[in-house]
């Protein structure tokens, strides 16, 4: 066998790995056409409002992701990691979270970000390159983006012990979701936090989106086996939920969460999904996929379901529509305005928040950078 | 004659080592199809096969772990880290194993593994995407750490470190990628610089600067504005950061009796504090002024929108060079 037969035969390995599941092999509660579908057990009552409204969060979270991309290509932005196609999936799992729960994001969960009620602009800071983030994490329950690929993983397990120990498992409990992607599966953080999180059995909702493509390498260099099935080695269950269906991921993340926070220990979903953009904005992925996959996944588009669903079901008349046009243009204009009007930060600011206290050393350097600028500043006047 | 960014060099010179040495190998993340982020290994998998070119999995203690394993067999593996934040995952790797090995095996085994790794800041990048860890290697008996500056040395300094049987951590200066100089990929690598030598770039007799990577062009532009003020300044690229070498770096401060290091990285504990110290103890006597250092804060490397202030530039030199005739 050459080292490339390999990759060929995991190809071709009947669970189906680098092809489309059926709709059987992953739990669907609306079909790519927008049709209810039943599955046992993840009953999901909700009513139209709800699915307005998470319908609202689809749209108006494409929009921000279509405006920074906007930004970056006309120099506003240092770079930008869009989350086109993979709205269900952040939303469906944002959603399922009570304001209790703490969630830890990679760096391209703005879909979770805008559920945890974080203002976008805080997003937009650290991709002009203005902040690391610098929010707040207590105030969202949201923590900062990682963007060392894995890493969070061992954080959110962490604070999930921490949980354990503070006595807030139960019933309403608190839990906690780590997001990360197909390609992080590989790192030892995020094996070793499989490993920390099933022996402890730490409320805590591992959520790999699977997007197909760790910028240019395919699933297949990562795994042989479906993600989801590599839970059970670790001795906790894994799910595979279609990543495109905001209603599946609402319900799987939900049941797992109350899983979690009732002492049941940790679960895995796969979110089976597709980056439909670049990996960032300075990616080309016409180096290495071809057109014809983009195609398929185009008809499998997370929005359009809930659309076809809220129209034929008449749970949405045409002023809904025309009302959240309206508010995703607002949005739109909003972003585009706190962008553009964004000052630099004082550059003495890079000597904050480097320790919890003041220390010579620091103090000595900031206060010769200080005295070396004002130099400048002598001359030019 | 060909006319290459630096990138290109380095991948010109990839390519030759590989044609040279069928044992030769590269791995990491995208570096097949993609060609890597900065596409240094651009059409490699396409010439030399999917088991030379290697898209790894994702996880940079694996791609130098099984780097080591693969070199115990006799390769000579390339491992590409992606930027230098990234580095980390595998700095267990590198420096509990890949610079251990043949110390533990009292020279039985050699472990001929290069890791390229793009460094220091200066295009825009998000955290994690600018830094420059060259101290935490150099710290580390047992590897060399060289840093190119320019797309001549890129080429040669690329073969020597594969061809070198100690493990090598080869520092590009990212920000340099795209700068394009002549390079003669016809011949050999005879008239080549040996990899441990520092290279004076510039004479001069006022001032002896030293500098490595990313820094060395903007070095170059401060001793041409110096020379205008009537001061000589030399500027010398030290390549090889581990070993040092000393020689030419005490021969031009013993010559010129003043010394400014720079480097992106931060000082403490930067290469600078380790060559002010050396420097110090070899040159005494001819010093009219302390050694200088002009690099990055202590601190976490700033977001990119303030990084030209962290970044030391051509004023931040000549201020440091300024001080020393303030003595």
């Amino acid at each position: 066998m050459t080292v490339n037969d390999a990759g060929r035969a995991a190809s071709a390995d009947p669970l189906r790995l680098g092809g489309q599941p059926e709709s059987a092999e992953f739990i669907q509660l609306l079909t790519p056409e927008g049709e209810r579908v039943e599955h046992p057990d993840y009953p999901l009552e909700i009513s139209a409002e709800e699915v307005r409204s998470l319908y609202r969060d689809l749209v108006l979270i494409r929009r921000i992701d279509y405006e920074a991309i906007a930004l970056q290509r006309q120099g506003e932005l240092g770079i930008w990691a869009s989350l086109l196609g993979q709205e269900a999936a952040q939303v469906g799992s944002g959603r399922a979270l009570e304001p209790k729960d703490m969630a830890f994001p990679t760096y391209r969960e703005h879909g979770v970000a805008w559920c945890r009620g974080l203002d976008p602009t805080k997003l937009l800071e650290l991709f002009r390159g203005v902040s690391h983030g610098g929010w707040d994490p207590k105030e969202h329950g949201l923590h900062l983006y990682t963007i060392v690929i894995g890493s969070q993983t061992l954080h959110a397990t962490g604070y999930a012990m921490g949980i354990q120990r503070d006595g807030a498992v139960g019933e309403d409990g608190e839990a906690v979701i780590v997001y990360f992607g197909d390609g992080a599966t590989s790192q030892g953080d995020v094996n070793e936090a499989f490993i920390w999180a099933s022996v402890t059995n730490a409320p805590v909702v591992f959520f790999c989106q699977n997007n197909q493509w760790a910028i240019s390498e395919p699933l297949e260099r990562q795994s042989r086996v479906p993600l989801y099935l590599r839970a059970h080695g670790f001795g906790f269950p894994g799910v595979r939920v279609d990543g495109n269906d905001v209603l599946a991921c609402l319900a799987v993340t939900r049941k797992a969460m109350q899983a979690a926070r009732e002492g049941q220990g940790p679960t895995l979903i796969e979110a089976f999904t597709y980056r439909m953009g670049a990996h960032t904005t300075t990616d080309d992925p016409t180096r290495y996929r071809l057109a014809a996959e983009l195609e398929t996944w185009k008809l499998k588009d997370p929005i359009e379901r809930v659309k076809a669903y809220l129209v034929r079901n008449q749970l949405a008349d045409e002023k809904f529509f025309a009302d959240l046009e309206a508010e995703s243009d607002e949005v739109g204009a909003r972003i585009r305005k706190a962008c553009r009007e964004m000052p630099d930060p004082d550059p003495m600011t890079i000597f904050e928040n480097v320790y919890t206290e003041p220390n010579a050393l620091l103090e000595s350097e900031r206060d010769q950078y200080a005295a070396y600028l004002d130099s400048f500043e002598e001359v030019t006047r | 004659m060909t006319k290459l960014t630096l990138s290109r060099a380095l991948n010109e010179g990839l390519r030759k080592a590989m044609e040279r040495d069928p044992k030769v190998l590269i791995m990491g993340e995208d570096v097949g199809k993609l060609g890597g982020v900065f596409r240094v290994t651009d059409g490699l998998q396409k010439d030399f096969g999917e088991a030379r070119v290697v898209d790894t999995p994702l996880a940079e203690s694996g791609i130098v772990g099984t780097a080591i394993g693969l070199a115990l067999r006799g390769y000579r593996p390339v491992c590409e880290i992606q930027f230098d934040g990234f580095v980390f995952p595998a700095f267990d790797q590198i420096t509990s194993q890949l610079a251990k090995m043949r110390y533990r095996s009292k020279g039985n085994v050699t472990l001929p593994v290069v890791v390229r790794i793009p460094f220091g800041g200066g295009i825009g990048a998000v955290e994690h995407h600018s830094e420059s860890p060259e101290a935490l290697f150099i710290h580390t008996g047992g590897l060399r750490v060289v840093a190119c500056s320019d797309p001549v040395d890129a080429y040669a300094m690329i073969q020597q470190s594969i061809m070198s049987d100690d493990p090598v951590i080869f520092f590009e200066p990212k920000r340099r990628y795209w700068e394009r100089a002549e390079v003669d990929t016809a011949g050999g690598l005879a008239e080549a610089l040996p990899l441990d030598k520092a290279k004076v770039v510039v004479g001069g007799t006022d001032v002896t600067v030293l500098c490595y990577g990313p820094m060395v062009k903007t070095c170059l532009a401060a001793a041409a504005a110096a020379g205008e003020e009537g001061r000589s300044l030399e500027v010398i690229d030290l390549r090889s950061l581990s070993p040092l070498d000393t020689e030419t770096i005490f021969e031009s401060v013993q010559r010129t009796g003043r010394c400014v290091v720079a480097h992106e990285a931060p000082v403490t504990g930067g290469l600078g504090a380790e060559i002010a110290a050396r420097v110090t103890e070899a040159c005494f006597y001819q010093l009219e002024a302390p050694v200088l250092r002009v690099g990055g804060f202590s601190t976490p490397y700033p977001p990119s929108r303030l990084e030209e202030h962290y970044l030391p530039d051509l004023d931040r030199v000549l201020d440091a060079v300024d001080r020393t005739f303030a003595y």
